[in-house]
């Protein structure tokens, strides 16, 4: 309905595999990455980085993390949470133990370890799936939670249990004020972003979704269960663990095991099944909702209270955010399982044909 | 048809029985397929024609009996080493990906020759991306082949049955295999769509010399296009020869019609 | 000696509170293959109705008598995880009948977040007592045999006597009673029940009431222990490990998989605990089911589950 898409032919295989093909919707995607980077510090006031901004772009890697292993591949984690805390206390380690660590390669540590114990946690897929593999990756959130409590080494024997860095800087220049810390995790972000995308589409990716629709048929053309179902853990621990490492350093700061408990393995899982499950921009979605519902109830609720005349408490806020949360999920599982991606792209095709139905 | 270059044995199954507890799925069957040659597997329902197929497929494993493959002799098969060999096989129940397109489907049986690893699939340059458009040509072939170009980027379960079919036998053909083996490719399917899949069965025999071994249920298609035939009944090999030995066995049709008391 | 029997025997009780909470993920699962993850939640909803009714009964009669008061609640609250099992077949189920257990899962996931906020928005957030009297001092046995004797919590014991007698009546009720039949039907194979007749969506409703009734029961005894409070509802995440252990189908093996998770939670963490600084309990029951899904996925009773193709 904005521009046409049709008359776009390509001439070549690699024209037709681009990752936005037509080329309206690439100048798209390109001014919202300018716009990104550039417009919006020039808009946005301290806040919105703190409450919103920030925290959308960390928990949109994680729930990319997150997506590849549960919407491409279909097996279900409810560890995230875990694998998030062992990339922050990896990276935190690396950072503070080693001189001169320069930041983003304890970042990225973090992500290497947190594959590690990704890869182990995932060899239970190998035998169970659906609701015993998330009992299995519970068992990984709930180890980790464990460990980063009780084994002292990893929080360098800090009385308190929690931890702390600072003067965090990369290639000279500080992550200070949250314009700089915005831009160093939208840059972070957009790099993952378009790795992630690479993958779906090539043959891994395919792997992946071969598995998740149907293993066995999987195996019968050539494909090993072992290496891809492993290989998908693999991936999305080492996103998720820098997304960890990220969410400890840049946006809290300071931490405690309890920052990654399983209520952010369920929040993650949320954002997954509310985005979109197998759909890189589902993540973005799913993350924008979920950090943005609570600011908005928060609002609304009142509101909506002060119009029919109740006064509302804060508590009650809380408590309607659960029961918005768990309504929402069935919800969509309901009525779209696939999520607001494919709302949007529902969309979009009623958009091409407008005023027409159909 | 008598004077194709049917070559020598190329798939030998010896004294197979498979049982499932009690049941006893196929019992001592024995059958060699020649390289070259369509070779039907026919019998009413619950014969034990698709357990044989997985059985040559390793996706299930007999109790006794071997199966011989170029010269090489396995008393079980792995799924992945067969396909590695040069076997690939349709479903029955079709077990198509539903989650992706057409071209995608069809393009998982080239996983096998995919040989970038994660890393550079991830960066998608240089020799990740001419293999990717290799694969992709390679793809295209058989889109062609099968006529289903109009639909390559739908998703398949929006397919109707009968294109949902080609493209299972499309994912097989992608692994170039030595041997197809089909499982009732035609179910289901009404006489248009059966002509072009016999097209499709005879053109992949004779242009790429592909061996067939294929289950189907309907008489006309397995005594016009296949070269010999086995029968299967209760688990058990109640004949095999050409079309003609075999629809002129007492036993086989007995088996079919029942006999008259 | 002694101290080991007593922590073994403490293990035990705690163990069979855990069973209480995963008879009720197992009856649901048994008959429509639905993990009911909200299971913990409906422990705490079951135990806030309870816990307030019993206080506002007195409010709104004037009635004295605690017995009274407390089976008058027990019987609202029952009455509400009835209207609750309704609702969530109605709303919930009846609409999703055909996904794969993965989409049922997260279903019920949603529930309980759903549950939790519903609970404290009616009844409260602050902790609750239930006072059945329940005699709250411990016993001393066995003094003869052991010196100084075995502690016994009373309130542990009677708590295991009336768990056992709710498990003897769900037994009855499924061997003996046309409905209890039906529902084993249903369980085994819901298409050939439906073709018998059987009502699959009055048998979903029938299911959960029960369940909700064993998680009132299960929220009755674990909140007259330790009061009712929100982290009641993660009450199911421990539970959840002894229905793998179980194994997902076997009532046997809820009972058997809790008690020993109790009794190796209670040990672990009182002989090994010291070694590794403390806190097994947080893992050692989804370690456990770990290593038992590693080797044998349908748990020690459960059936076997197959793939076909």
């Amino acid at each position: 309905m904005f521009y046409r898409e049709n008359g776009q032919f390509k001439t070549s295989y690699r024209g037709d595999q681009q990752i936005f093909p037509i080329a309206q919707d690439r100048w798209a995607i390109l001014a919202l990455v300018v716009f990104a980077f550039i417009g919006v510090p020039l808009l946005v006031d301290e806040y919105l980085y703190r409450a919103i901004l920030i925290p959308f772009l960390i928990l949109s890697l994680a729930a990319l993390g997150v997506n590849i292993l549960v919407g491409y591949c279909g097996q279900i984690s409810l560890g995230s949470g875990g694998f998030m805390a062992v990339g922050a206390y990896a990276a935190y380690n690396t950072f503070i133990r080693i001189d001169d660590m320069p930041l983003l390669v304890a970042l990225l540590s973090g992500g290497f370890f947190a594959t590690l114990v990704g890869i182990f946690f995932g060899i239970p897929s190998l035998r169970v799936k659906g609701l015993y593999l998330a009992v299995a990756t519970l068992a990984a959130q709930f180890f980790c939670d464990w460990a980063f409590l009780r084994i002292k080494w990893f929080t360098n024997n800090t009385s308190s249990g929690s931890v702390s860095v600072s003067n965090l800087q990369v290639f000279g220049q500080p992550i200070d004020t949250p314009v700089q810390k915005y831009i160093f995790c939208l840059a972070i972000l957009v790099v993952f972003a378009l790795l992630a995308k690479n993958l779906v589409r090539s043959a891994i990716g395919r792997e992946w979704m071969a598995i998740r629709d149907m293993d066995v048929a999987a195996a019968v053309i050539g494909i090993r269960p072992m290496y891809a179902k492993l290989s998908a853990f693999a991936v999305s621990s080492f996103i998720v663990g820098v997304a960890g490492a990220l969410w400890g350093f840049i946006h809290l700061g300071a931490w405690e095991p309890a920052a990654f408990s399983v209520d952010r393995s369920f929040s993650l899982l949320f954002m997954v099944i509310i985005g979109g499950m197998g759909s890189i921009m589902g993540s973005f979605f799913g993350a924008a909702f979920i950090v943005v519902l609570p600011i908005f109830l928060n609002q609304a609720i009142p509101l909506l209270g002060g119009l029919f005349g109740f006064d509302v408490s804060t508590a009650f806020i809380s408590h309607a955010e659960y029961m918005v949360f768990g309504a929402l999920i069935v919800w969509f599982l309901i009525v779209e399982p696939h999520g607001l991606a494919r709302l949007w792209s529902l969309g979009k095709q009623k958009l091409r044909v407008w005023p027409f139905p159909h | 048809m008598s004077d194709k270059r049917i070559g020598d044995v190329i798939l030998d199954v010896k004294n197979i029985s498979l049982a499932f507890g009690g049941v006893k799925a196929l019992t001592d069957i024995s059958f060699d397929v020649r390289e070259h040659e369509i070779r039907a597997i026919i019998g009413p329902n619950g014969a034990g024609k698709s357990s044989m197929l997985n059985c040559i497929n390793g996706v299930y494993t007999p109790q006794t009996g071997t199966i011989s493959f170029r010269g090489q002799t396995f008393d079980h098969m792995d799924s992945r080493q067969v396909a590695e060999m040069g076997i690939a096989r349709t479903f029955q129940n079709l077990a198509l990906f539903k989650g992706m397109s057409v071209l995608d489907n069809i393009m998982t049986g080239r996983n096998l020759r995919i040989k970038s690893n994660i890393l550079l699939q991830a960066l998608r340059i240089g020799p990740a991306e001419r293999e990717e458009m290799q694969h992709r040509a390679y793809v295209e072939h058989i889109i062609d082949f099968l006529e289903i170009q109009a639909h390559r980027k739908t998703p398949v379960g929006q397919l109707p049955y009968g294109l949902q079919k080609r493209v299972d036998l499309g994912r097989a053909l992608a692994l170039e295999p030595k041997v197809l083996l089909l499982d009732e490719p035609m179910a289901g399917m009404n006489v248009e769509e059966k002509q072009d899949m016999c097209r499709f069965i005879l053109d992949v025999n004779d242009e790429f010399g592909t061996t067939v071994v294929l289950i189907e249920h309907d008489m006309s298609v397995v005594m016009d296009i296949s070269d010999r035939v086995v029968v299967l009944d209760y688990g058990k090999k109640i004949g095999d020869g050409t079309p003609e030995e075999v629809r002129n066995n007492p036993e086989v049709i007995s088996a079919y019609l029942g006999t008259s008391h | 000696m002694g101290f080991f029997l007593e922590t073994l025997i403490g293990g035990l009780m705690a163990g069979m509170l855990y069973s209480l909470v995963a008879l009720g993920f197992v009856l649901i699962f048994k008959a429509s293959g639905v993990f009911n993850f909200a299971q913990g939640a409906m422990v705490l909803f079951a135990a806030l109705a309870m816990a307030r009714f019993a206080e506002w009964i007195p409010a709104w009669t004037g009635l004295d008598n605690l017995l009274l008061a407390n089976l008058i609640a027990f019987v609202l609250a029952g009455a509400v995880m009835f209207a609750v099992a309704w609702l969530i077949e109605y709303l919930v189920l009846r609409h999703l009948v055909n996904q794969e257990g993965a989409t049922l899962l997260m279903a019920t996931l949603g529930i309980t977040y759903f549950l939790d906020g519903l609970g404290q928005t009616i009844f409260g957030s602050d902790i609750y007592k239930i006072d059945i009297g329940m005699p709250k001092e411990p016993l001393m046995l066995f003094d003869s045999v052991f010196e100084g004797g075995l502690l016994v919590s009373q309130e542990d014991l009677i708590a295991a006597g009336i768990s056992a007698a709710l498990v003897a009546m769900l037994t009855v009720f499924f061997q003996k009673t046309s409905t209890g039949r039906a529902l084993r039907a249903v369980a085994d194979d819901h298409q050939a029940a439906q073709s018998i007749g059987i009502p699959l969506n009055r048998i979903w409703v029938i299911v959960w009431c029960v369940a909700g009734v064993v998680a009132l029961v299960a929220g009755m005894i674990w909140g007259s222990k330790l009061g009712v409070q929100f982290s009641l509802s993660a009450v199911a995440l421990r539970a959840l490990p002894v229905v793998i252990l179980g194994g997902l189908t076997s009532v046997p093996g809820a009972i058997l998989g809790g008690l020993i998770i109790g009794v190796g939670e209670k040990l672990s963490e009182v002989f090994l605990g010291p070694y590794v600084g403390g806190g097994i309990e947080i893992w050692f029951a989804y370690v456990l089911a770990l290593v038992v899904l590693l080797f044998r996925p349908q748990g020690l009773f459960g059936e076997k589950i197959i793939d076909r193709v």
